[in-house]
């Protein structure tokens, strides 16, 4: 039987962006329900390690989404801190070479000037806050502003806090749009949910669910593995990786990309990714990935050659061409918002994602200009249903 | 009843393992968490956090429950790793890394 709700706005997607839209804009007053075709947390979010990053934004748009999320995850952690595994352990970027050491500095110094706490670690003081680092280091960059949640975690308690009306296993098969273009709310395979206004919170599936609105938005997937080891006593204190981590974050290939990031995690076990290619939806696993994983981490903290890998998991990062997200109003569906594309640092920028677009959903002016996240600033794809 | 009358098994010679210092019998085919069971051990790890005891919960190597150090290695699945003649095994405390 079909069953029809009427809400402020419903929000497609319960991974962490939409939990932290549905937050946001029902702090602000609004009636929200939250609807996935499968569980809390069970894409992206599910799939990675919780990373809450400035340090490896360069100034511009994406970092000051990263520092106004930072201060609000700062918050949410003072409510929900021990739940979700908030750890504002800090992130340290080691450089391999001296060349690479330079151009870690000046990419450090720019974001100092961006307000961004960034303090260079000569190679003998590396060990001081990483013990187990290898030998023969260049040197690096402290960040203590970087922090980690556990991800889904994070997205299941800010859903409860909420208080949204969650529904999950419920696809969203159209968007509902009126005789003048505006958005009255999604169709799903149960029923119609009826909202004057839809966020498209659906990550690496946004491009699908902004079709389904008849608009398009070329989010595509990048994915990227996790390997876990056996649980260990706490060994790596911060969130550890090489400098050239933010190069690979930033190129545009399609080919396998991989970079040591290595962190310990409140349960135990170690957390090394990354890995970058773009394979579109294959959740196959990649053997030649997990193994440059793995070497690369060992690269930088030889212990880990005698720690056993139990596990490897894939995700999809939700990437957009211009490697910034798509954030607010589309003008092609009034009504409709997208909240996605954020890519491997979903996570970190939820809160500033949630708290921006609530504040268009309650028609008070954002924290940020949101002309950099402008979800139509692409050229349309061939086949688009323009209104 | 023996578990190997009603299957007809007709293994090789038994050996010896030791479980914390004892001498078990064990053999060919049979797993580490095989010879425990029947040697009537159900526990063989204490948990990270509370230290509570665990043995065997889905004997078919996707749950990590049956984490047991053999030969100084912690961390191995007591429903997959085959006993071998001589094996010391031990009870593993918390994650088996703590030294």
């Amino acid at each position: 039987m079909s069953e029809s709700l009427t809400c402020d706005v419903v929000v497609v997607g319960a991974g962490m962006t939409g939990a932290a839209c549905a937050l946001y804009a029902a702090r602000a007053g609004l009636g929200v329900t939250v609807v996935d075709r499968g569980p809390v947390a069970g894409g992206t979010t599910g799939a990675g390690e919780g990373n809450l990053l400035v340090s490896d934004k360069a100034p511009g748009p994406e970092l000051d989404l990263a520092l106004l999320s930072h201060r609000l995850w700062a918050e949410v952690a003072q409510e929900l801190g021990g739940a979700v595994e908030y750890e504002p352990k800090g992130g340290l970027v080691v450089a391999e070479t001296p060349g690479a050491l330079d151009a870690l500095r000046r990419f450090a110094a720019g974001q100092r000037a961006n307000g961004v706490t960034a303090a260079p670690v000569p190679a003998d003081r590396l060990r001081d806050l990483e013990p187990r680092l290898r030998d023969g280091l260049a040197g690096g960059v402290h960040y203590p502003q970087d922090a980690q949640v556990m991800p889904a975690l994070a997205a299941a308690h800010l859903l409860r806090a909420s208080g949204a009306r969650l529904l999950t296993g419920r696809e969203v098969t159209g968007v509902l749009r009126g005789t003048d273009g505006a958005v009255r709310g999604v169709r799903t395979d149960r029923g119609d949910l009826h909202a004057p206004a839809v966020v498209n919170a659906a990550g690496p599936w946004g491009g699908e669910l902004a079709a389904r609105a008849g608009v398009s938005l070329p989010v595509l997937p990048r994915r990227g593995f996790v390997l876990v080891t056996e649980p260990l006593p706490p060994r790596i204190r911060h969130k550890v990786y090489a400098a050239d981590y933010v190069t690979d974050v930033a190129s545009d290939s399609a080919a396998l990309r991989t970079s040591p990031v290595v962190e310990g995690t409140a349960a135990g076990p170690v957390l090394i990714g990354a890995s970058r290619e773009r394979v579109g939806f294959d959740r196959s696993v990649s053997l030649p990935a997990v193994r440059a994983l793995a070497a690369g981490a060992i690269r930088m903290f030889p212990f880990l050659s005698g720690v056993r890998a139990v596990r490897t998991y894939a995700g999809f990062r939700p990437y957009l061409p211009d490697h910034l997200p798509a954030i607010g109003p589309d003008p092609r569906a009034p009504g409709l918002l997208h909240a996605c594309g954020h890519e491997g640092a979903g996570i970190g920028l939820a809160t500033g994602t949630g708290r921006l677009i609530a504040r268009v959903l309650t028609g008070q002016a954002p924290e940020l200009d949101l002309t950099p996240f402008r979800p139509d600033r692409f050229p349309p794809t061939s086949g688009e249903a323009e209104r | 009843m023996n578990p190997r009358e009603p299957s007809g098994a007709r293994p090789g010679p038994a050996f010896t393992v030791t479980f914390d210092g004892r001498p078990l019998e064990a053999l060919p085919g049979q797993t580490v968490a095989a010879v425990l069971w029947a040697a009537d051990v159900v526990s063989w790890r204490s948990t990270r956090v509370a230290a509570r005891p665990r043995g065997v919960f889905c004997g078919i190597g996707v749950c990590f429950d049956c984490l047991v150090t053999v030969n100084d290695r912690p961390n191995q699945r007591a429903c997959l790793v085959p006993a071998r003649p001589g094996d010391v095994i031990r009870t593993q405390e918390g994650t088996g890394h703590a030294h």
